[in-house]
Order: C-alpha cells, then structure tokens, then sequence
C-alpha cells in the first residue's frame, strides 16, 4: 500500500461517521504520508530489521475467503465470558452481550455503534494521547484507517466479573487490518479484556497494525490480555497505552506467537498518586520471526509502582528486541518501578538484543532493571532426555517452565490456561517443522568472523 | 582552609624562582585556530611527522568534517562546542601562561585538602610549563628499561620504533570509529607510546607523569600500550587533584593490546575542571587468554564521554571495565563500557557505580555483543547509582546483543539514595550529617576503590568527601 506503490490504500466507500470523526482520519492519512519510513539509525528503531515492515499492497476491507459461519465456529474462548464481538477483515460478523451490560450501564460497542451511540465518548478519548515509543507513523496509520474494534466503557463502581472478548481475523493474503480497542473506566470500576488476533491461514500473509488504549480511573482495575497469531508472514503494530489515575490499576500481558515481524510498544502512565501498573510479555520465536518490543514505564507523579516482565524464547533464527525505559520525573518521589527482559536462546542462530534503560530524575526512588539472556540448562535436558524425552521437546517443556513465571501474574487462572495452550500449540507446530539449526563449515567461520567484527565495530560507534 | 593562603605564598616565589619558563623559538609552534587541512600541515612540519603519519592525519581529517555530531543518542550539550575556535596545536612554549594569583581560589583550596605536594600544585595549576619529577621517579624508570620496556611518548614511539608503532596504532580504534576518534587521529600530539617485551612483569605502575613532557596531558593525546606474549603491566594516567586548564575541549585516544597470555591494567583518575569537554575514545585488543582491565574514574569536566571497550578476540580472553563517575552541579557524566567478543569462551565484566549531586546528571551506557557463531561467552553487568539530592539525575542505556551457543549474559541496575536510617545512626554517633553522607558514598564505591593503588584510592576517599560537601543542608 503506502509508500511502495504510491497507492491510496484507505479508498474504501462508504463514511461510516461523523464529520470530525471523517476529518481526523483524513488529517492522520495526511500526517502518515507525510512522516517518512523509520531508519535504522534511529534510536527507536536500533536493531529493527527495518526490512521486515512489509507494507506491501495489502488492502483494508477485503472479502475473505473463509465463510462467516466457519470464522464464528473458530471464535471460541476457553473461558466464560459476558460479551464478544467477531471481526474479520475489519468487517464485524457478530457482536453479543452488549444489551445485557448495558442494563449496568456498560458500553460493549463496535467502533461503528459506538460512533452512532456514544460519539462523545469516543470523541473524547479515541486516540487522545500521542504514541511516542518510535511508531508514530504508524499510529497515524492505524488513526486513518481504524474502523473495527470495539469501545468498553465501565460506570463507576461497575465490577464485571468475567471478561469481555474480541475476535480479529485476517482472511486471505492481501489484506491490512486495524484492530482497536478502547477501554474507559469509572471510578472504582473492574474488567478484564482479552483479544485474538488471528489468521485463518498459519502461514498468512497481510498488514495488521492494531492499537489499544486503558484509561484506567481512579481505584479502578484493567486487566488486558492480547494474544497475537497472526500468520507467520504478517507484518504487525500493536501499540498499546495505559493510563493510570490515582490508585486505579492496570495489568497488561501481550502473547507474541504470530508475524514475521511483530513491533510492539507499550506505554504506562502513572496519573495520580498511588497508580499501578503491571506491565508482562510473552514471546515464541521460530524461523525468522523477529519481535521489536518498545516500552515505557512514566512516572510523573509521586507514590506510583510499575513492574514490567517480558520473557522471550527463541528458536531458529528468530529475534527478539526488548527497549525499555523507566521515566522518573523530578516530583516522582516514592516510585517503586521494575524492569525485568529474560530471553531463552533454543538455538545458538537465535538472537536476544535487549535495552533496558533507566532516566531517574528525583533521588527519593526505588529502580531497578535486569536482563539476562541465556539458554537452557544442560542439566535439565540431561533429566528429561534421561527419561525418554527427545530433546526439542524436553527444551519447550523447560520453556514452558520459564513462561510460568509471566503466565502465574494473571489474577483469572482460566485466561492463564488459554495463554498456556496458544504456547503449547505453537510448540506444536514448531515439532512438526525440521530444526533449522544449521552447523556452519569451519571454513566459513573465519569469513564470518571477520564480518561480524565489522558489524560490532559499527555498534561502537553507534 | 584558614591557612590556605599563607600556605600558597612561599609556593609561588619558590616555583617562579625555579625555573624561567618562557620558551621565544616555540611560539612559531602555533598553528593557529581553527581545522584545514594547512593546520595539518602545520602540526606535521612541527612535529617532523614522516609521511605516512601526514597522510593518515589528512584522511582522519576528512572522516571528521564528514562525520556528524552524535547527538541523535548523546548530550545535545556537543553542539556547543565551537570546533573552529581552539587551537589544534600548541608547542609546549606557547602555552597560555598563568601565575599562582590567578589560579581560582577553590582549586588552590583542593590541593590543599587532597594533600597534593607543593611542587605538583603549581603544574597542575597550569603555573608551570612542566613537572619536574626525574628525580622522583629515574630510579623506576632505570629498572624498567633494563627489563627492556620502551616507555616513551608517542612521538618517539612512531620516531624510533615504527616497526612496533606502525603494527597496531589505529587498529584497535580506526580513525573513522566516531567523529571524535578522528579528531584525534587527525591532530593528535602527546600521549605515551609503551611496549612490554614478552614476559616481562613490570611491577611498578607505570604513571604517566612520571615522564617530563608538556605535551603530557595534552588535549589530543594519543596512547598506545602494547604488551607481549605472557608479559605484565599496569599503567595509571591523570591525578586526582583537579586539572586546571584554559582549554575546553579534550580529546583523547588510547589504544591497548594484550598479546598471548599478557596482562594489562589501566587506570585512569580525570578530574577536568568543569568547563572541559572530555570526549575519549579508548579500547583494547585482548588476545588468547590475556586480561584487560580498565579501572576508571570520572569526577571532573563539564560532559565526559568514555566508554573502555575490550575487543575479546582471542579463546578465553577477558575484559573487565570497573567504573566510578561522580557527577556534581553543571556536569554530566555520560560513561559506560564495551564488550565485543569475538572468540569462543571469552567473559567480561562490567561494574560500574555513579553518584550524583545537586543537580549533576551520571550517565551509564553500555554494549554488549556476542555473535552468533561464538560458544561458551559469559558476561556481567552491574550498574548502581546513588542520587544524593532531590534535583539529582541518573540514566542507564545498555544495550546487549546475545546470540550463540551457551552464551549467557546478565545485566542489573539499581537506583537508591542514601537511607535516612544509616545518616540516622551515625548522626547519633555524633557525626555531622556532611560527614555521615560521605561514610555512606564511600561505602558505595569501596569495593572499587578498593582495587585501585593504595595512594589513589586515600586520595579519591578525600576526593569525594570535598565533593559531597555543601550537597547536604
């Protein structure tokens, strides 16, 4: 679409809203234009293969190939929960509970509703903060182009118990699609929302670039799970913002199994004094998947607590990149925050590039940041082959073992079982595909030991 | 410090009695201001450089008016630097000359409490021309050269022994490595040139003022160590006290390399007063089963940029940076480390402790790189700042890039102040709260300051309580 072919991709007919709505996608499409491709070079985009962003010719709104009914038959969670909506396409086939929650006075409302029932609301809060971890192009993108997904509002001391879910599929290899959800909460109020992100093809092709806001209000609670599996060609944005008034708190966990190349930023915002923020990620890597993980954990205001934990496994010639930044502004006294990056190498191919930072600007703080990279323990795999267990599988049991830690943090346990199950099917998957594990010649090794001199001393002088 | 001042006075009538510094046939050593390609000339024609130097000066030139300020990821303070107004080459003799009276009081008040002997003030002090220290120190320069290491400046080293020089000067860092390294490959002039042949332990350290060389501490230095098969050396560069110079920008290369087996420390103590610019580009060559280590420590200047890197290029080399900054009111303390493996079973080290006071801001940066067809690398990182007011400011940026077989790498980093509790305790005890503060800072950095030279580290102690004091209250 955009920049290669110099084609509108956004010509789809029909405007689905009002005015100012139709003006601020026209005014982001113009800023999308505009911005030009990150490079390499830029510190947001260090280690990106920036290659990988495939925008290709992909189109939004394309008729899939698969029936409707087949899609709804997929979209299933294993968990109950109140309401769902089912999009494919950017296209919405079923939404359902929305009457129910409403009698609460909670909004479960696709974009499209929502733009009809609660333009204010939506005015109000679609898009309203800036995404500034680097993909601000394609934040505009997304602004253009959003027209699925679903806005959840939540009155005030409103406590849904059980989750409220989205389905979004890619259908077919030429299309782009642009998840959206939006979540608002009242004072006191508690949900939790989980959405699928799919391919009906494992292998597919396609452009997702998806955004996620939480507005968390005051003593609020947001649990929010996204479970990423696209098809294993897509390229995928998934820009998520929390934003944490006094004492509300919010939980984010992102499951990365799908994509070629996955950028993912994750932006916490402590509001008011005593907000909290749980910030957790999850990744498998095989073949050249490349997952570009950016996030940020801002303190702006004393007495806040953030604690952010993503954990990557790498098999083949997959990559992970994890930048992060705590931000301690001068009057944040008393912030408590963490930052913890652990990568699994299952391959010695495999890459871990990991960037924790830290910009501490008020003495009165509790800061810490971690990363390790390491692989599995050879003593472990010893046990396990010792009792029949073949070694690429004794390795993913022992992965599994290491994502424990993330999946443990989800206060509902059946959502947990969900995300244990997406791994173990990818785990799957990645059995049934030979090992790329490749054992160079001697010969060659001098060459490429050479070469990737060259490439650290580039590093240097970064 | 009430006696400071009659203490200074006999100083100075001793020292202008001393010596009569004026040099008249090196004022023609001036190569003026700014950076062509005549000033290049210029520095060569002065410094009888042969013609392979001129060239590699003139090609680093270019690389540098090519190469643009780092500032997309570095201080935005960089742009503040006027290249075109400094002088790129003063002989020793056109130094600016300054007399004791104009040496700011707080600079005389510092060697004072450091306890820096009177004959060094005036030098330090930019009084003199020149340290005389022959006396003091021939007797350790006699036993090494028996042992047959050269230890001379960097232009007798490119002079007198090219066929050691030539080998590995600008390979550990090449010229176009950052606009700064090329800087300096294109004016640089000073330094010390240092060989240790093959299995020889020097057990002195080697400091380099023990040398008489105006172009000593020069703003363009350019260091080069190189230590053979099985052979020892630890080298210490810079003082504690505070170097008081006129010149804002300084600019440095140190290039080291560890052959087979050998050994090499490096310490170096800068303490730039706070209007300098100290952008320094240093890094070693480790081969099979040698160890380098760089102990540095920052407390001076106005932005420092340093980053000791160890390139671990053979099987089971070693790399170590210990790192303490110290970042005051008006200064930044931008410092981190490097470690490129590049052989199988090769480990670093990384340690590094910051302080920061008033509004100071101390900055750790980092890169760690191991490729993917290398087995068996380790690495360590441990990044610990104190922020001693509520204005202070931290940062942290490594960046780590891991791939490989049984590669494991780990990197932590903590933030804290000083706990009320202990300035409590110890405030009981009857302790000021000034000098409570300095316990605990010293506590902070005492397993590193640990490990320097014993006079070092009684000088970096007095060091930090000066600094910390007036942070409090």
């Amino acid at each position: 679409m955009a920049g290669k072919s110099g084609q509108t991709p956004l010509s789809r007919d029909g405007s689905i809203g009002p005015t100012w709505w139709e003006e601020r996608k026209a005014a982001a499409w113009k800023k999308f234009q505009a911005m030009p491709m990150p490079r390499r070079n830029e510190e947001d985009w260090r280690f990106a293969t920036i290659d990988a962003i495939q925008l290709g010719d992909f189109q939004p709104g394309q008729k899939g190939s698969t029936s409707a009914e087949a899609l709804l038959k997929r979209s299933t969670a294993s968990f109950p929960h109140t309401a769902k909506a089912v999009f494919s396409n950017d296209r919405l086939l079923h939404i359902e509970g929305g009457e129910e929650l409403a009698k609460q006075g909670v909004v479960f409302e696709s974009l499209a509703g929502a733009l009809h029932k609660h333009p204010s609301l939506l005015e109000k809060h679609f898009m309203a903060h800036p995404v500034d971890l680097g993909a601000q192009k394609f934040a505009a993108l997304h602004a253009a182009h959003a027209s699925a997904g679903v806005l959840i509002y939540v009155p005030k001391n409103v406590d849904l118990k059980l989750p409220l879910v989205s389905f979004h599929w890619l259908d077919g290899n030429e299309s782009a699609v642009f998840p959206h959800t939006l979540i608002v909460t009242g004072e006191n109020a508690k949900v939790t929302v989980v959405d699928f992100l799919s391919s009906t093809e494992v292998g597919g092709k396609g452009l997702a670039c998806g955004l996620n806001d939480l507005l968390v209000g005051p003593g609020a609670k947001v649990d929010y799970v996204c479970l990423q599996q696209w098809g294993s060609q897509v390229t995928s944005f998934e820009l998520n913002s929390a934003r944490v008034e006094k004492d509300g708190e919010a939980r984010s966990l992102f499951v990365n199994l799908g994509a070629a190349y996955a950028r993912q930023e994750s932006r916490s915002t402590m509001m008011g004094s005593g907000a909290r923020s749980e910030m957790l990620g999850l990744s498998v890597g095989n073949d050249r998947q490349e997952f570009d993980q950016r996030t940020l954990q801002c303190h702006d205001v004393p007495n806040t607590w953030s604690d952010l934990l993503y954990k990557n496994a790498l098999d083949d010639r997959s990559k992970s990149i994890f930048k992060g930044l705590i931000r301690v502004a001068p009057g944040a006294a008393k912030t408590d925050a963490y930052q913890n990056n652990r990568n699994l190498l299952l391959n010695p191919e495999a890459e871990a590039d990991s960037m924790p930072g830290l910009e501490i600007l008020n003495d009165d703080v509790r800061c810490t940041h971690g990363a390790t990279t390491g692989q599995i323990d050879q003593d472990q795999l010893f046990y396990l082959m010792a009792r029949g267990i073949d070694p690429r599988t004794g390795a993913q049991l022992l992965a599994h073992g290491f994502f424990e830690e993330v999946i443990e943090r989800l206060p509902e346990k059946k959502i947990g079982e969900a995300v244990r199950s997406a791994v173990a099917a990818k785990f799957a998957a990645m059995r049934s595909l030979p090992s790329q594990r490749v054992s160079r010649p001697e010969a060659n090794r001098e060459k490429e030991s050479e070469t990737l001199d060259v490439r650290a001393l580039q590093g240097l002088s970064h | 410090m009430s006696e400071t001042s009659t203490l200074e006075k006999p100083d100075l009538t001793i020292d202008q009695d001393q010596g009569n510094f004026s040099y008249p046939e090196d004022y023609a050593f001036d190569a003026g201001t700014g950076l062509t390609e005549k000033t290049i000339d210029y520095i060569c024609d002065a410094k009888e450089d042969p013609d392979w130097v001129r060239e590699f000066r003139k090609k680093a030139l270019k690389v540098f008016k090519e190469k643009p300020l780092p500032t997309h990821w570095a201080s935005k303070d960089l742009e503040n630097i006027h290249f075109d107004d400094f002088r790129y080459y003063l002989s020793k003799g056109a130094k600016p000359k300054r007399t004791w009276d104009e040496v700011p009081d707080d600079v005389k008040k510092t060697f004072e409490r450091l306890g820096i002997p009177e004959k060094e003030r005036a030098f330090l002090a930019g009084v003199e021309a020149q340290f005389d220290s022959e006396a003091a120190y021939s007797n350790i320069k006699k036993a090494v050269a028996e042992q047959g290491v050269i230890f001379v400046g960097s232009r007798e080293g490119l002079r007198d022994h090219p066929e050691i020089f030539k080998k590995w000067f600008g390979k550990v860092i090449p010229t176009a490595d950052n606009k700064f390294s090329a800087l300096n490959s294109a004016v640089f002039s000073g330094g010390s040139f240092i060989y240790v042949p093959k299995g020889v332990k020097v057990k002195h350290p080697l400091q380099a003022y023990f040398r008489i060389n105006a172009e000593n501490f020069g703003q363009f230095e350019r260091t080069l160590i190189i230590v053979d098969e099985g052979a020892e050396l630890t080298y210490m560069e810079g003082c504690t006290a505070p170097k008081f110079d006129s010149v804002t920008l300084h600019s440095a290369v140190v290039e080291l390399v560890a052959m087979k087996g050998a050994k090499l420390q490096y310490i170096t103590v800068q303490n730039w007063s706070p209007n300098v610019f100290n952008l320094v580009t240093k890094r070693g060559l480790a081969h099979e089963e040698s160890e380098i280590k760089w102990i540095d420590c920052n407390i001076g200047s106005r932005l420092t940029m340093k980053y000791p890197g160890v390139i671990l290029k053979g099987r089971k080399a070693r790399g170590e940076v210990l790192s303490i900054a110290l970042a005051n009111s008006g200064q930044h303390q931008d410092t981190g480390a490097k470690m490129i493996h590049a052989a199988d079973e090769t480990t670093s080290n990384i340690i590094s402790k910051s302080i920061s006071i008033g509004s100071g801001r101390a900055t750790y940066r980092g890169l760690v790189h191991i490729p993917r067809h290398l087995k068996g690398c380790k690495n360590n990182t441990e990044c610990d700042a104190l922020l001693i007011n509520t204005e202070s400011r931290t940062d942290t940026y490594p960046a780590i890039v891991t791939r490989g077989e049984g590669n494991s790498v780990q990197h932590e980093a903590s933030v804290s102040k000083v706990s009320a509790e202990q300035i409590f305790y110890m405030q009981q005890r009857g302790l000021t709260e000034g000098q409570a503060m300095s316990l605990s800072v010293n506590g902070f950095v005492n397993d590193l300051v640990r490990q320097f030279p014993m006079e070092y580290s009684v000088e970096l102690k007095r060091l930090i309580d000066l600094e910390m004091e007036g942070s409090v209250g």
